[in-house]
């Protein structure tokens, strides 16, 4: 492999990454805050990626579509929030795994219903859609570019709103005890409700931009979910700094994986995460 | 999680149930005319998805191990079945049943050794991650077909001096095997339970330290179940692969082992006639939904929802306080 293909890798690996984040950083809060094993997650990602290319055959516009997109995401995670998982905080975590198994069933029931059986693909915006030349056979896509530097940049802003300010406070404050958070007189209800939509719509977000560089099909949100899982876990549960390194190794691993043993691909995301989890059983942080 | 012992009444009307279905061979060819041999082979598969759900609560519901990856020792067993088949002849079942069931419980043993370090969240994942290892090593490998799975052409048999005792091709013969099976994992598990072992592993279920403290080892109780529920998922994904002649990677993948977990939580955990119930509900609610509509997943998935904040304590939870009420009542 010479030294521009594992350039190609390696960025490609880092914007898989990314994107992981993305989905798992709402994941682990979602879990650390409101200890709700959320299955559904992986279901806001497909969400996101048909909306965006529903949306965008509406209005002709990829970004308008994606910007659409983030407030029904939302909305919607919001309200499963409200209505249905509202019910179990205190109830034991495979109760809860049932339900939110159960609403994977009905979102991927309802994709079929509304957007049909078949594959879909959105084409990258025509300011992005362009290539640099690397060499003369090599080059690299700017729209992944301009993808990983969206990511790169709401990681940024994801940093700076935990660490920075009293919204992110209740967050931090919610995922190391609950129970006192709550005896502080901060509305865990809407605490609860608003991050569940927040990890919604940025689940929802890294389905809508990876459009154009994955295809939109049935039953996608099922892999990004267990991928998420492994990001999670690797990262130590609850903790966003984790999820950030995990999510890193697993697009790393998977994107190297898939160059040097094409044959065991998947085998060696969960070889890193069997690797970590027997060398600190409780992840990165914890 | 205790496993409780089943009120009479219940236990009566479980009987009934269970005898019920024994009967289905005499009574269903009369009201299911046309539908018979499909309802006899699909009431012969969840038989043996409910020995699979009764081997998962031995971990779920009394060691309080929630296993993500069950399902690799399932898909391990029907591995086994299509790899020692020869190809011609029917497999001799005395040699490739304890196979099958031996090669999964020593697979659970090393997953298990390695796994059941972790606690909570953190064993789900780690058993998630060596399920979908197994189901990427059949999936990706050439050894047994790769993602097209493999074929059990001739299905195994006993014999003896020649002549054929019991013949899994056949399915009258093969629905009584499978309700032999199930009610014998039933009374195995039910005496697994109150032996000393089992009260341990109950115990290790509500609260590991204190068995700690008591003087045990839970690490090798843990480690104990584990490797016995593994070979008895083995059992059953011998028993699928021989009804349907065919394996593929999917018995072994994640699907396959949260459906298993559903069927469990649903049924009723650490009771082990809930999950048999609950493998029951969910495979019929299917088949029910499946013929009448084309989106069956969306009332499959209202039901799934509507069962969780309804009864907290699974199918098996009702039962259990019906049963109580009628003998508090008597």
């Amino acid at each position: 492999m010479d030294i521009w293909m594992a350039l190609i890798q390696m960025l490609n690996g880092i914007q898989y990454g990314l994107l992981l984040f993305l989905v798992a950083s709402g994941l682990t809060l979602i879990f650390g805050i409101m200890g709700i094993i959320n299955l559904a997650h992986g279901a806001f990602y497909m969400l996101g990626a048909y909306l965006a290319w529903w949306l965008a055959g509406i209005t002709g516009s990829l970004g308008a579509a994606v910007l659409l997109s983030l407030p029904l995401a939302a909305g919607i995670g919001y309200a499963i929030e409200v209505l249905l998982v509202r019910a179990l905080y205190k109830r034991d975590h495979l109760d809860q795994v049932l339900l939110t198994y159960g609403l994977i069933l009905i979102f991927n029931e309802a994709q079929r219903v509304f957007w049909g059986n078949d594959v879909h693909g959105v084409a990258a915006p025509a300011m992005l859609d362009w290539s640099i030349k690397l060499t003369d056979t090599l080059s690299y896509p700017v729209y992944r570019l301009a993808l990983s530097g969206v990511c790169g940049v709401l990681a940024v802003a994801m940093y700076l709103v935990i660490s920075k300010t009293r919204f992110g406070m209740w967050v931090r404050a919610g995922a190391s005890n609950r129970d006192m958070v709550a005896a502080l007189g901060i509305d865990v209800k809407l605490l609860f409700g608003l991050v569940f939509a927040v990890g919604a719509a940025l689940a929802g977000l890294a389905g809508a931009i990876s459009t154009p560089i994955s295809s939109v099909a049935p039953g996608m949100g099922d892999n990004v979910l267990i991928l998420c899982f492994v990001v999670v876990v690797i990262g130590g549960v609850g903790s966003v700094k984790g999820a950030f390194l995990g999510a890193m190794l697993i697009g790393l691993a998977d994107t190297f994986g898939k160059v040097f043993v094409p044959d065991f691909a998947s085998f060696t995301v969960y070889g890193v995460m069997a690797a970590v989890l027997l060398w600190k059983p409780k992840g990165l942080f914890s | 999680m205790i496993s409780t012992s089943v009120p009479k009444r219940l236990a009566i009307l479980l009987l009934a149930v269970l005898t019920v279905l024994a009967l289905f061979p005499v009574w269903g060819k009369l009201v299911f005319a046309a539908k018979f041999a499909f309802l006899m082979q699909k009431l012969t598969g969840i038989m043996i998805l409910a020995i699979l759900a009764m081997s998962l609560d031995l971990l779920v519901g009394m060691a309080g191990l929630v296993s993500f990856g069950h399902a690799a020792f399932f898909g391990l067993g029907g591995y086994m079945l299509a790899m020692l088949s020869p190809q011609y002849e029917a497999a001799n079942l005395w040699l490739v049943l304890p196979a099958a069931v031996a090669t999964s419980a020593l697979a659970a043993t090393v997953v298990g050794f390695l796994s059941i370090r972790s606690s909570g969240i953190y064993f789900i994942m780690v058993t998630l991650a060596f399920g979908q290892m197994g189901f990427y090593f059949f999936n990706d490998s050439k050894a047994a077909g790769g993602s097209d799975g493999a074929y059990v052409h001739v299905k195994p048999a006993v014999e003896a001096f020649g002549v054929t005792l019991l013949d899994l091709d056949q399915k009258l013969t093969f629905f009584y095997v499978a309700l032999g099976a199930m009610v014998a994992v039933y009374a195995f598990l039910k005496v697994l339970l109150a032996s000393p072992f089992g009260r341990v592993v109950s115990a290790i279920g509500v609260n590991e330290n204190r068995v700690q403290g008591l003087g045990f080892n839970p690490r090798a109780y843990k480690l104990a179940a584990f490797v016995i529920a593994g070979g008895v998922a083995g059992l059953a994904g011998f028993l699928a692969a021989s009804q349907y002649g065919f394996v593929n990677p999917a018995m072994l993948g994640w699907h396959q082992s949260g459906h298993v977990l559903v069927m469990v939580i649903l049924g009723g955990m650490g009771t082990l006639f809930g999950p048999v119930l609950g493998a029951f509900i969910l495979e019929l609610a299917h088949f029910a939904f499946e013929s009448m509509t084309d989106h069956w997943l969306l009332p499959m998935g209202a039901l799934i929802i509507a069962i969780v904040l309804l009864l907290p304590k699974g199918v098996a939870g009702l039962l259990l306080q019906w049963g109580k009420d009628k003998e508090d009542a008597t």
